[in-house]
C-alpha cells in the first residue's frame, strides 16, 4: 500500500501497559486533507492512539508515518509538534495562570528556542494573528482574563485556538465538545469543518449528534483495533459496533 | 481582565520601589557607619553593617532559588551548593591575597597547604591570585555544575520529589568531598584568616561598608534581571512549563531547555551571593554545603512568598533577623522555631507574606469600592483605577503589562 498520499499511516501498531494491550495491531490511514471521526467505547484506545502519534507513547511494534515518509517513532513530542502535528487533549489543558492572549502567544507558530523567547517583542503581524484567532474562538472580550477563569467549554475553545495558532498540518482533537451546550457543540462542528478545509483532522468524540454534524468518514475502535469503518450510517448499523456499545 | 492588568502594573511598581530602596540603602547605610560619629543616634554600628550585608547575600540566594522553584516548579534542595561554590571561588582569591603574611610565611602556599606538606600549588588554584579570574570562576563553576546537572536531570525528565532528592544528594556529595583534606580546599577548616580584598583590609569599616553596598547593588540588579526574565515571553514559558509541562512539549517547546536555562541562571546568581558573603563573614568551610542550609533557603522563599520577586527577599531578611535574635535568646530552640514556622506558613500562608498581603489588599480594595458605590447610590461597579487608562492605551504589542518592558542588554 502506498503511503505517498497519506498524512498519517499506522500499520500493525501495538502497545501494552504492564501486559495489557491498549492498542492491538491497529492500522489506520488518513489521506491528506481528510477529516476523520473516531468513535469507540471507553478504554478503546483512542487517546492512546493519539499518544503514539504525538510521541508521548512509543509503540511496541508497528509503523507510524507522517506525511508519507516521516517515521514518527523516531521523534519526540517537541519535534513532532514542530513537524506539524497539533493536539487537543481530552481534558482541556491550557495555561491557567496566563491570560487567553498569552496562551495563544505561546502557541503561535515561530521559533522555539530560548534566546528568541527571552528577547521577543510582539510584532504587528503576530498581534493581528492573535486578534484573528480570538475572533474565531469568540474570546475577544476575554483576552486579558486568566485562562483559569474560563468555563469548561471556553477552555476547549481556547485549546482549539491554540491549535490554530500553531497552524499544524494535522490536528488531533480529543473530545472537543465534552462539557459544551448544544449551541456550542454545533458551533464547534462548524468551526472544525472550516478548519478541515485546509488541514487534515482526526476528531475523537462520543457525541453522535456531533459526529453526524461533521459528516465525515467514521472509524470505530474497540480493544485497541479497528472494529468498523465507513459512513456513520454504515458504522452504526454494523452489528459488531452495536454489540460493543450495547453489550456492556 | 482589568484587575489582572492593574495588579500587573502594581507588581511592577513594587519592583521599582524595591530596587530604589536597595540602591538608597547601599548609599545611606555606609554613610551612617562611616561619616556619622559613633555617639550620634544615627550611627549604624559596624557589626550591623556586616550582619545586614550577610542577610542581603541570603536574600540574593533566596531570589535565585525562587526563579526555579516559584517560577518553574523545580524544588531545588541543593542551592546551598552553588552558593558555597561561589564562596569557595572568592575564598581562594582571598587566600592567595594573604601572600607571605600567613603563619608559615610561605609567599605562594596558603597555610593549610604548608601544614599538609604540599610542595606546590595544586593546578586548580592557578589564576586565583587575580580578582578577575576568581570573579569569572564565581560565575562559571556554579553555572557549569548546574548546566551539567540540569542537562542530565531534565533530559531524562526527572521531576518532583526525585529531582529534589538528587539536588540534595548533589550538595551532600560536595559536602563530603570538601571535607577531605586531600581535595585541596582546606578540609573541614575551610578557607579563612583573610587579609585583603583588592588591596583593602577586609576587616576595615570602609571595606565592610563597600561590601555591604556591593551586596545591596547586586541584589538590586538581580531583582531587575529576574523581573526582566519573568516578564519576557520566556518567563511566560517558564511558568507554562511549571503549570503544564507536557502541554508546552506538544506546542513544540523543549521543556528541558526551558528549565536548564533558568536553573543555570539561578545557580550563577547563587554563586554571586556566595562570593559576596565570604569576605563579609571572613570564612568559607564545607558546612555551607550542609543539606539543611539548602532547606533553610526554601523556607525563606516560602515564608516571603514564592513565585514573587519581592517575597523571597522579605522572607530571607525576616527569617534571618529572627534567627539572629532567637539564637541570642534561646539558641537550643531555633531549629524547632524554624520547623514550626515552615509548618505554619505551609498551612496558614500558602502564598507567603507577599501573597497574603496581595489577597488582603485585593479584598480591601473591592470592599472599599463597593461601600463607596453604595454611599453614592450607584451600582457597585469597581471604578477603573487610573493605571488602567494607561495600560489600555499601550499597543497590544506589549507582551506582559502596561509598563515599558526592560531592555536586557542584547
Ligand atoms: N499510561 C498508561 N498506563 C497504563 N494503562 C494505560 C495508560 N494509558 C492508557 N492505558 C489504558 O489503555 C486503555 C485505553 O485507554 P485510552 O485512554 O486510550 O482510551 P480511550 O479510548 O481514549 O477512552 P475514553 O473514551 O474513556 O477516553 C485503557 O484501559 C487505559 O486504562
Ligand atoms: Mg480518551
Amino acid at each position: 500500500m502506498s503511503k505517498s498520499h497519506t498524512i498519517l499511516y499506522l500499520d500493525g501498531v501495538s502497545v501494552s501497559f504492564d501486559g495489557f494491550r491498549a492498542i492491538n495491531n491497529l492500522s489506520l490511514v488518513l489521506d491528506k486533507g481528510e477529516m476523520r471521526a473516531i468513535i469507540g467505547p471507553n478504554g478503546a484506545g483512542k487517546t492512546t492512539m493519539m499518544d503514539i502519534v504525538t510521541g508521548k507513547t512509543r509503540p511496541d511494534e508497528g509503523e507510524v508515518f507522517f506525511d508519507g515518509q516521516i517515521d514518527l517513532t523516531r521523534h519526540d513530542e517537541a519535534e513532532i509538534a514542530m513537524m506539524g502535528i497539533g493536539r487537543k487533549f481530552q481534558k482541556p489543558t491550557v495555561f491557567e495562570n496566563h491570560t487567553i492572549e498569552e496562551n495563544l502567544m505561546l502557541a503561535l507558530k515561530g521559533p522555539r528556542s530560548i534566546f528568541p523567547a527571552l528577547f521577543h517583542r510582539r510584532s504587528a503581524a503576530e498581534a493581528r494573528q492573535i486578534d484573528d484567532i480570538l475572533g474565531i474562538i469568540r474570546l475577544g472580550d476575554k483576552r486579558d482574563q486568566l485562562a483559569a477563569n474560563l468555563s469548561h467549554g471556553q477552555k476547549q475553545w481556547l485549546e482549539i485556538g491554540m491549535l490554530l495558532a500553531q497552524d499544524p498540518k494535522l490536528l488531533l482533537v480529543d473530545e472537543p465538545v465534552a462539557g459544551m451546550t448544544d449551541a456550542e457543540t454545533e458551533e464547534t462542528a462548524r468551526l472544525l469543518k472550516e478548519i478541515a478545509r485546509d488541514h487534515s483532522v482526526i476528531v475523537v468524540e462520543h457525541d453522535m449528534h456531533f459526529v453526524r454534524e461533521l459528516g465525515v468518514k467514521v472509524t470505530c475502535l474497540h480493544e485497541g483495533s479497528v472494529l468498523s469503518e465507513g459512513t456513520l450510517d454504515f458504522v452504526s448499523a454494523d452489528e459488531r459496533v452495536v454489540e460493543v456499545y450495547l453489550g456492556r | 481582565m482589568i484587575t489582572g492588568r492593574f495588579f500587573a502594573a502594581g507588581a511592577d511598581r513594587r519592583i521599582a520601589i524595591t530596587i530604589l530602596i536597595l540602591l538608597a540603602v547601599a548609599v545611606i547605610v555606609p554613610l551612617l557607619n562611616l561619616a556619622v560619629s559613633p555617639t550620634s543616634g544615627f550611627y549604624v554600628p559596624s557589626y550591623i553593617v556586616a550582619l545586614t550585608g550577610k542577610y542581603l547575600c541570603y536574600a540574593l540566594l533566596a531570589l535565585a532559588l525562587d526563579l526555579v522553584w516559584g517560577y518553574c516548579g523545580i524544588l531545588s534542595l541543593g542551592h546551598g551548593a552553588f552558593f558555597a561554590l561561589g564562596g569557595y571561588a572568592m575564598g581562594m582569591y582571598l587566600m592567595r591575597q594573604i601572600g607571605a603574611r600567613g603563619v608559615y610565611g610561605n609567599p605562594i602556599l596558603p597555610d593549610f597547604m604548608v601544614f599538609l606538606n604540599y610542595k606546590e600549588l595544586p593546578w586548580f588554584w592557578t589564576g586565583f591570585d587575580h580578582f578577575w579570574f576568581a570573579g569569572l570562576m564565581v560565575l562559571a563553576i556554579p553555572g557549569l555544575l548546574a548546566f551539567v546537572f540540569g542537562w542530565f536531570a531534565f533530559r531524562s525528565r526527572v521531576t518532583g520529589v526525585y529531582l529534589s532528592i538528587i539536588t540534595q544528594a548533589m550538595t551532600y556529595a560536595l559536602l563530603l568531598a570538601f571535607f577531605r583534606n586531600d581535595m585541596g580546599f582546606g578540609g573541614n577548616n575551610g578557607l579563612t584568616d583573610f587579609k585583603d580584598i583588592l588591596g583593602f583590609n577586609v576587616q576595615a569599616d570602609a571595606t565592610r561598608s563597600a561590601l555591604f553596598a556591593a551586596s545591596a547593588v547586586t541584589l538590586a540588579l538581580a531583582v531587575f534581571v529576574t523581573w526582566a526574565i519573568v516578564g519576557s515571553k520566556y518567563g511566560k514559558l517558564l511558568m507554562a512549563v511549571r503549570d503544564a509541562e507536557s502541554r508546552t512539549r506538544f506546542l513544540g517547546w523543549r521543556a528541558e531547555n526551558v528549565k536548564l536555562f533558568a536553573f543555570t541562571v539561578s545557580a550563577v546568581m547563587a554563586g554571586i551571593a556566595g562570593a559576596l558573603y565570604v569576605p563579609q563573614v571572613g570564612i568559607i568551610n564545607p558546612g555551607e554545603f550542609e543539606p539543611s542550609n539548602s532547606i533553610e533557603v526554601v523556607i525563606w522563599a516560602a515564608v516571603g512568598g514564592r513565585g514573587t520577586i519581592v517575597g523571597p527577599i522579605i522572607g530571607a531578611l525576616l527569617v534571618n533577623a529572627g534567627k539572629s535574635w532567637f539564637t541570642g535568646v534561646l539558641p537550643e530552640f531555633w531549629l524547632f522555631a524554624l520547623g514550626g514556622l515552615f509548618v505554619a506558613v505551609t498551612l496558614l500562608l500558602p502564598k507567603g507574606i507577599v501573597g497574603m498581603w496581595d489577597s488582603w489588599r485585593g479584598n480591601a480594595k473591592a470592599l472599599r469600592a463597593a461601600s463607596l458605590a453604595e454611599e453614592a447610590g450607584i451600582d457597585p461597579v469597581v471604578p477603573p483605577p487610573p493605571q488602567i487608562v494607561r495600560s489600555a492605551a499601550t499597543r497590544p504589542g506589549d507582551w506582559s503589562s502596561s509598563s515599558p518592558e526592560p531592555q536586557p542588554a542584547a
